[in-house]
């Protein structure tokens, strides 16, 4: 008689575990991230010094930039955004395929930083939701890998549909 | 330079211009001038509208400064009688010398010919005067704004653009004061 894995398992004393499909797929995506860097000024070099050997975000599986929005899933928006520039920004997220999250990175990305003039945004997420901001002007490598844990937190405990 | 005293710690770069080049100038665009200084060891003329094409092109073509560092404006709003200033950098590569040219202008003239025929670097240095002071170049081919989108309303670096006056071309309309992004005298 053919047995079912289950039972195989159970006669073979295999180990095996047991899970929620939601838990499964929030831990596949929380090491994979492919992320789209849209670096518009300063932050985008302490985004290299995190994201390069020294700190090493592939470290938590995070280390496939992609250069276009429809293979990745995180857009990191790293740098001043100009209410000319923010068009762009709110087609390259509206390219990205679900499920996607958006890092703000750096103060002006949160709230303009030192910039209140005509020229700048005031924050990205008057335009797109965000999920996590990281301060700083611009934010140091290890405060990424903070923000970079803490997305990863909150993909692995969010509902995934299927 | 000579005539002006060293100040301690500040190095004379020793390329402007010499007071002979000034005696030049007044000797050919006499009543175009309307002054000259040396502070700071930097020599500088101040001259009428008018002549700033052929004094361009003399400086170019007569007395070697065959590069033009820079342009920009200034606004003296409520300072000076003549609200705008353009001022101009001209630098002789084969002299290594400099001289700064300041053209003072009217609110209801803004307007000056373009240096784009004899420097073609001038072409985006005009554009963004107009798009930020909102001074006019006659002659220039291609005089849009050139680092705000056609849809901004006025210019920006005028001492009377409205600190908080915010145009959005996406997202919320952010609080504006009242008055605010209407078409202005020179928009």
């Amino acid at each position: 008689m053919e047995l079912s894995p289950l039972q195989r398992s159970l006669e073979l004393a295999e180990p095996f575990v047991t899970t929620k499909l939601d838990k499964v797929l929030g831990w596949g995506r929380k090491y994979s991230i492919f992320n789209y860097p849209f670096v518009t000024a300063c932050c985008g070099m302490e985004y290299m010094s995190a994201a390069c050997s020294r700190y090493d975000m592939d470290r938590f599986g995070a280390g496939l930039p992609r250069f276009s929005p429809r293979q990745s899933d995180v857009l990191l928006v790293v740098g001043t955004i100009t209410h000319k520039m923010a068009p762009v920004l709110k087609q390259v997220y509206d390219q990205m395929c679900e499920p996607k999250w958006v890092v703000a990175f750096g103060a002006c990305t949160i709230s303009g930083g030192p910039y209140n003039n005509y020229a700048v945004l005031q924050g990205i997420d008057q335009i797109i939701p965000v999920d996590i901001y990281i301060p700083g002007c611009p934010p140091h490598a290890e405060i990424v890998m903070d923000g970079l844990i803490k997305l990863q937190a909150k993909i692995q405990n969010q509902k995934h549909e299927v | 330079m000579s005539e002006t005293p060293e100040v301690r710690g500040f190095r004379d770069h020793g390329s402007w211009a010499g007071p002979e080049l000034v005696e030049a100038l007044r000797e050919r665009f006499d009543s175009g001038m309307l002054g000259d200084s040396a502070a700071h060891g930097e020599r500088e003329v101040t001259i009428r509208r008018e002549i700033l094409p052929a004094l361009a092109r003399w400086l170019k073509e007569e007395q070697g400064f065959e590069m033009l560092l820079d342009l920009t404006a200034v606004d003296y709003l409520g300072k000076r009688e003549t609200r705008f200033e353009v001022v101009a950098h001209f630098y002789s590569l084969s002299g290594n010398r400099r001289l700064r040219v300041c053209v003072p202008l009217r609110e209801e003239a803004a307007e000056l010919p373009s240096l784009t025929s004899l420097w073609k670097a001038a072409d985006w240095y005009e554009r963004e005067i107009w798009d930020l002071y909102g001074i006019r170049f006659a002659g220039h081919p291609d005089l849009r704004r050139l680092l705000l989108y056609d849809q901004f309303k006025g210019h920006p670096l005028r001492k009377d653009y409205r600190m908080k006056d915010r145009q959005p071309l996406i997202g919320p309309e952010a609080v504006r004061p009242a008055g605010a992004g209407e078409e202005r005298a020179h928009g």
